[in-house]
């Protein structure tokens, strides 16, 4: 029937085109424009047409500027921070409860809160903690003798009170995570650990964190990608500042574009950021293949 | 009992490991809660108590406020139908390239990964240059269901990969000997067995439009903005009201929160296959 088979030839397409329509013109075009907006000099107000070309300026610019490489920085050392906090206290985390405990599925449920209420509430929620006045974080220093922490207002504070408030919302995921890869262990490798006469602590270390690293290795890289994502936290409670002290690229593109309204310049920075994007999202893709060539072989 | 040879028995020191855990995932949203209901000498007192006689008097100035009324619409329109979009393209999209072989698959497939990993921030300028000058959507509830709808798609589309594998081929081959074509068998056949797929995908993708924020930003007005936008402008006046201020948090955080506990599981599926698999 050749009318059939034309159908099926075609029906993957007819299965795609919605899908694909909306990511060409909401995702593909746009990041197309962005590289072209990064070659010009374009202001607010005017059509897209009267932009002037520019060349690599934008970018000669950027690299020249002491604000993007502070930029740089503080995002650098915001991700870093964040994930490597996140993996270790949440595999530490889950290697202490990986027991039989009761009620579990209520306490995963509870500790999942943080990561679904919306980044701009959770910086709501640390502004008010982060209060040197009345935050409850300050009282209770206060209740113990001890003097008061300028959280948000001091540029030496402000980064890690950020970091904290990453840490607090997303350490759950890697321990949800390396929990469950923790139970799903076969029981027979920690057995004849166990049978060789292995410590408990040397089971941990030799069998069961290398059994887990995979796991944890693609999900510490998801985090690292978020990482980069972050915005609206940093946005309410610090807006970048103290001087540039928590400004981490995200907020660099839009301060650059809408309020200082370079936006050639915000575009080769995005431009820059997506590159960094990219090649973590290639070393995921990397950590991936690897670990399911290594679980083939098992 | 799975793993009795590997989990080992609950002492009383990993409950009390749990419950601390617990109470500081907790601990600052309670905080939010609680200042939502409290009076304004309470919240400034110089002590902060959870024993206070609660007022529902911040959430009756926040909502008698037709703006904010009018903003906490914009949210729920835009939420709905981008994530009704997403999930019913993305759903599609994932079939196509689960269960068919076809050029350009491999591209589909990876530009999916990749696009997934687009931070948001990226796209502000050339989508804020595009659609105003460009698409004429600026300042509209429908350019920002559109940007939402692409942004969530790969992600969707990726979660749910993983759910139409587990199908099981059989199953559409016999719907198709009884005559089924290839849109019947999708429909009819696969959709209702991944249910709880669509379940996960449907929840992350509303959490996400729902919460979005500097897209929004940029691109509504004062007519058309969501309540993340209203809330962080609300912040930095002179003048910070907070008891109006939680309880407008507590108002963005109620869609998320009840979503956490009615599907926990489904969340959590989704977040390990989003991890693990893919």
């Amino acid at each position: 029937m050749p009318s059939r088979q034309g159908l099926n030839r075609a029906t993957p397409y007819f299965f795609l085109a919605p899908a694909a329509a909306v990511a060409l013109v909401g995702l593909v075009y746009p990041m197309l424009r962005s590289v072209w907006l990064s070659f010009h000099e374009w202001s607010i107000g005017t059509p897209p047409e009267s932009a002037r070309f520019v060349g690599l300026e934008n970018y000669r610019w950027l690299v020249a500027d002491d604000a993007f490489w502070v930029s740089v920085g503080v995002t650098l050392a915001f991700a870093l921070a964040v994930v490597v906090l996140e993996v270790v206290l949440g595999v530490a985390l889950a290697l202490v409860l990986d027991r039989d405990l009761r009620g579990t599925s209520l306490f995963r449920t509870i500790f999942i809160l943080p990561m679904m209420i919306a980044p701009i509430v959770v910086g709501l929620i640390w502004r008010f903690l982060y209060n040197e006045q009345f935050g409850p974080l300050s009282q209770a220093l206060k209740a113990l003798g001890l003097p008061g922490v300028p959280w948000l207002s001091s540029p030496d504070m402000a980064l890690l009170s950020v970091i904290i408030a990453d840490v607090w919302q997303w350490t759950p995921f890697i321990f949800i995570l390396a929990l469950a890869a923790l139970q799903g262990l076969p029981a027979s490798a920690i057995e004849a650990a166990r049978i060789d006469g292995a410590t408990r602590w040397q089971t941990t270390w030799y069998i069961k964190l290398p059994l887990i690293a995979p796991v944890i290795a693609v999900a510490a890289l998801l985090r690292l990608i978020d990482a980069f994502k972050v915005l609206e936290v940093i946005y309410i409670l610090t807006e970048g500042g103290p001087g540039l002290s928590t400004e981490i690229l995200s907020l660099h593109i839009y301060k650059t574009a809408f309020v200082s309204q370079q936006l050639g310049r915000a575009s080769a920075l995005s431009n820059l950021l997506l590159l960094i994007v990219l090649v973590l999202t290639l070393l995921l893709v990397l950590a991936r293949s690897l670990r399911e060539s290594r679980a083939g072989k098992e | 009992m799975s793993g009795t040879a590997t989990t080992r028995r609950a002492t009383p020191f990993s409950y009390a490991v749990i419950v601390a855990l617990a109470l500081l995932s907790l601990g600052p949203i309670l905080v939010m809660i609680a200042t939502s209901l409290k009076t304004k000498p309470d919240i400034f007192s110089g002590s902060f108590s959870l024993i206070f006689m609660p007022t529902l008097e911040n959430y009756r100035a926040v909502l008698g406020d037709s703006q904010n009324a009018r903003y906490l619409t914009n949210s729920l329109i835009v939420a709905t139908i981008s994530t009704g979009l997403t999930l019913v393209f993305g759903c599609m999209a994932a079939y196509a390239i689960v269960r068919f072989r076809f050029f350009g698959r491999d591209v589909v497939s990876g530009g999916t990964l990749l696009m997934r990993m687009v931070p948001p921030a990226v796209l502000t300028v050339p989508v804020f240059m595009i659609w105003t000058y460009e698409f004429g959507l600026s300042n509209s509830l429908s350019g920002v269901i559109l940007v939402y709808t692409a942004i969530n798609l790969p992600f969707v589309i990726w979660i749910l990969q993983s759910f139409i594998a587990q199908v099981p081929p059989a199953l559409e081959e016999a719907a198709r000997i009884d005559g089924a074509n290839d849109f019947q068998v999708f429909f009819l056949v696969v959709l209702p067995m991944i249910r709880p797929g669509l379940a996960a995908a449907a929840i992350f993708t509303f959490r996400i439009a729902w919460n979005e924020f500097i897209l929004a930003l940029v691109l509504t007005n004062r007519f058309t903005r969501t309540m993340p936008v209203k809330v962080s402008l609300f912040i930095n006046e002179h003048n910070i009201e907070w008891g109006q201020i939680m309880a407008i948090g507590t108002l963005i955080a109620i869609p998320p929160l009840v979503f956490t506990f009615l599907a926990s599981r489904q969340i959590i599926t989704g977040m390990t296959a989003g991890a693990v698999k893919g």
